[in-house]
């Protein structure tokens, strides 16, 4: 009994060893005084400094975030209406639509790269050359920069939040809709007051991992970005001669931005539902 | 005298910034009269024009503010007028990549020598009006008129430098450098050699090994220089990049080609370090600033190349990268220890053993990728039972699948 316990301790502290001592490696290099990504020599917060005067690496941070919120905005509300109206598909065309949205997800990311690409580059061509045939002169469109990086990453987005709204739609118990088209809702009331609020879960998922995944992305905004850069790929440029320490110090604040909104969320969760136990135990001894 | 004055002010302005960026906020830094430029150009013609440059450059390859050195773009958008909006790539080949899919729209770009070779002959580049940039004639003339680009047409010099061997003092006999480039497969230092990961300047070393150029003149040449990387691949710890500043600098490996100017990087964290370049000679590198057919800001485009010329600038940037400046009144500015260093700044004697990098034809291209791609995947020890095992192990385990998904079925039956 005892022994087994030990093993369990150690298999937990081995997983989250394997988590999370890369992170604290990574935010204790951040104050490290050398280059060196292996000796530490000294503390310092130069590189916190330093960070805040990289023009370069604080610009593809803002087109990170500002092209994930976006994309992560668009794709929940189109993903969303696009759950709703397979769920109201017949068995086969739901299946048959389910199937599609998979291909994305299970593609490789450097194919959706590439592909998009190359759509992107023939929709350039195309429109120069209806540019250059309506203004009678030489047009050269190019179109490629944050437009094409949010239509991929919308792209890319899509799949992960219908396959998180559908289930939830699954379980919803239709009679609860109809219910509220007995008592006098219109169907666009009804949606709204009943179906969006049981959804609203989900789609707060969904929303997340539309931005985690828009964050994180490489591959696809590497071939789809023109002349933007995201911090990904402004990290990446940096191995022919050596990731700034800089880079340590942003992960480090991301990382904790992160986990302060983790700790407040479920703070701010389990208060609430220690409120609605207390009311019901209120409720209990009333009765 | 001059240059002395200069010196001294540059260290007050060094002191000044130093002391700024204690405090965080970003104004602080901005130098109150902007950077010193050579008088009789005029940098102020497109001030209103409210043009966007987009410069491409190879990543940490300008000096950027840090630490209170010059933010070279910052003090160009300043000077000009000109926003700049710069993004950086990590090879030569992405960079490539970029520009011949049209999935980006450039005004200036730094490649290596043989690419500019390579963009110029394919017609990816625009000719550079000499007017626009009279600072190109402070480029040296060893930086000039290369085989890359033997016009001057295309290109104007950014950095150079020299492959060298870093090695650790504490576990490479001295006496053993004397092979030469040999060291690199000496059995002796087996699993503590790391070598390039990018097949130029691997086949670069292995042909200096045998005695050939640099540039493999037939498909005959590069197959000897496999034969000779596959060999080596049982001494090879491990083919790296950038890994190899941590592996050095962690004294994890003995040995490892790289370039200069980051060799003296490491040294500085890594005090066992020292470098070498063999007799047998080696690579120089030039790094040069282009600007790609299709810039829509040409102009603009030179007036920033011009820009990267000027002595204060190219100094900053000297300074930041650690690499070679082909500027001519740059070292003398440098500290003495840089400027001393005969392997950063080497005499016409070195330089006459050095070879650039040249455009290949199309054939030897294709033959030395598929030469190495046969070098990573070629195993000495055979480890050709791994694919067929792996097979095997797929097979099972959907067959596992299918036979569990038949049961339940059978059972579902009841």
């Amino acid at each position: 009994m005892k022994k087994g316990r030990l093993l369990a301790n150690a298999y937990l502290v081995l997983v989250f060893g394997f988590l999370y001592v890369p992170i604290a490696v990574l935010i204790a290099f951040s104050f490290n005084e050398s280059k060196s990504r292996t000796v530490f020599t000294g503390f310092t917060f130069k590189w916190y400094q330093n960070l805040f005067h990289n023009d370069m690496v604080l610009k593809s941070l803002g087109v990170s975030l500002g092209v994930a919120f976006a994309a992560a905005c668009i794709a929940t509300v189109v993903g969303t209406l696009a759950a709703i109206g397979i769920s109201s598909m017949n068995k086969r065309a739901r299946g048959a639509v389910m199937a599609v949205s998979y291909v994305p997800v299970v593609n490789p990311e450097i194919i959706t790269g590439v592909s998009l690409m190359l759509l992107f580059v023939v929709f350039n061509r195309q429109v120069s050359a209806a540019l250059s045939w309506l203004l009678q002169r030489e047009v050269d469109f190019q179109g490629f920069g944050l437009g094409t990086l949010l239509i991929a990453h919308i792209t890319f987005c899509l799949p992960y939040v219908i396959f998180n709204v559908s289930p939830k739609l699954r379980q919803l118990d239709p009679a609860v809709y109809d219910a509220a088209l007995d008592l006098g809702c219109n169907p666009r009331q009804a949606f709204f007051k009943v179906v969006l609020p049981q959804l609203t879960p989900a789609i707060l998922s969904a929303f997340l991992i539309s931005l985690t995944y828009s964050i994180d992305d490489f591959i696809i905004s590497y071939f789809t970005s023109g002349t933007m850069q995201t911090l990904p790929i402004a990290i990446y440029s940096m191995t022919k001669k050596k990731v700034s320490p800089e880079i340590n110090a942003l992960s480090a604040i991301m990382f904790v931005v992160i986990l302060t909104i983790i700790l407040a969320a479920n703070a701010v969760d389990s208060a609430k539902e220690r409120r609605l136990r207390r009311a019901a135990r209120a409720e209990e001894g009333r009765r | 005298m001059k240059h002395i004055l200069k010196a001294k002010k540059r260290f007050l302005c060094l002191l000044l910034a130093g002391a700024l960026a204690a405090c965080l906020s970003p104004a602080a830094l901005a130098a109150p009269d902007g950077v010193e430029v050579a008088p009789g150009y005029d940098y102020t013609r497109f001030k209103d024009a409210g043009i966007t440059l987009n410069v491409y450059n190879w990543g940490e390859y300008i000096s950027g503010g840090a630490d209170g050195s010059m933010d070279v773009v910052k003090e160009f958008e300043n000077l000009t007028g000109i926003r700049v909006n710069y993004t950086t790539y990590d090879t030569n080949e992405s960079l490539y990549a970029k520009l011949k899919s049209g999935g980006g729209n450039y005004d200036v770009i730094i490649p290596s020598d043989y690419m500019i070779g390579k963009m110029a002959a394919e017609g990816m580049l625009e000719e550079l009006d000499p007017a626009n940039i009279p600072n190109a004639a402070l480029i040296g003339d060893a930086y000039r008129s290369k085989p890359f680009d033997p016009q001057n047409k295309y290109s104007v010099a950014y950095t150079w430098g020299l492959v060298c061997i870093v090695y650790n003092r504490t576990m490479v006999d001295e006496g053993d450098l004397e092979q030469g480039w040999g060291i690199l497969w000496d059995e002796k230092y087996a699993g503590q050699v790391l070598m390039f990961n990018n097949s130029r300047d691997a086949f670069a070393i292995a042909g200096k090994l045998l005695g050939n150029s640099i540039n493999p003149g037939s498909v005959q040449e590069i197959e000897q220089a496999a034969e000779k990387l596959k060999e080596q691949k049982s001494v090879v710890q491990s083919y790296v990049m950038d890994e190899v500043f941590d592996k050095m600098g962690g004294g994890e490996a003995a040995l490892a080609p790289y370039y200069v100017g980051d060799g003296v990087t490491m040294m500085a964290d890594n005090p066992d370090l020292a470098m070498f370049i063999p007799a047998e000679g080696t690579n120089i590198y030039i790094d040069a600033m282009c600007i790609p057919k299709g810039s829509r800001n040409k102009e603009a485009a030179e007036m920033f190349i011009n820009f990267m010329c000027e002595t204060q600038v190219a100094l900053a940037n000297a300074e930041y990268i650690c690499y070679s400046s082909p500027q001519v009144e740059v070292p003398a500015l440098l500290d003495e220890e840089t400027r001393e260093n005969e392997m950063m700044y080497p005499g016409a004697d070195m330089l006459s053993r050095c070879e650039t990098m040249e455009v290949l034809p199309d054939e030897l291209n294709s033959a030395m990728d598929k030469a190495w791609s046969d070098v990573r995947s070629y195993d000495a020890a055979g480890n050709g039972w791994v694919m067929p095992l792996m097979l095997v192990a797929m097979l099972a385990l959907s067959g596992v699948g299918y036979w569990r998904k038949a049961v339940r079925r059978r059972r579902s039956q009841f």
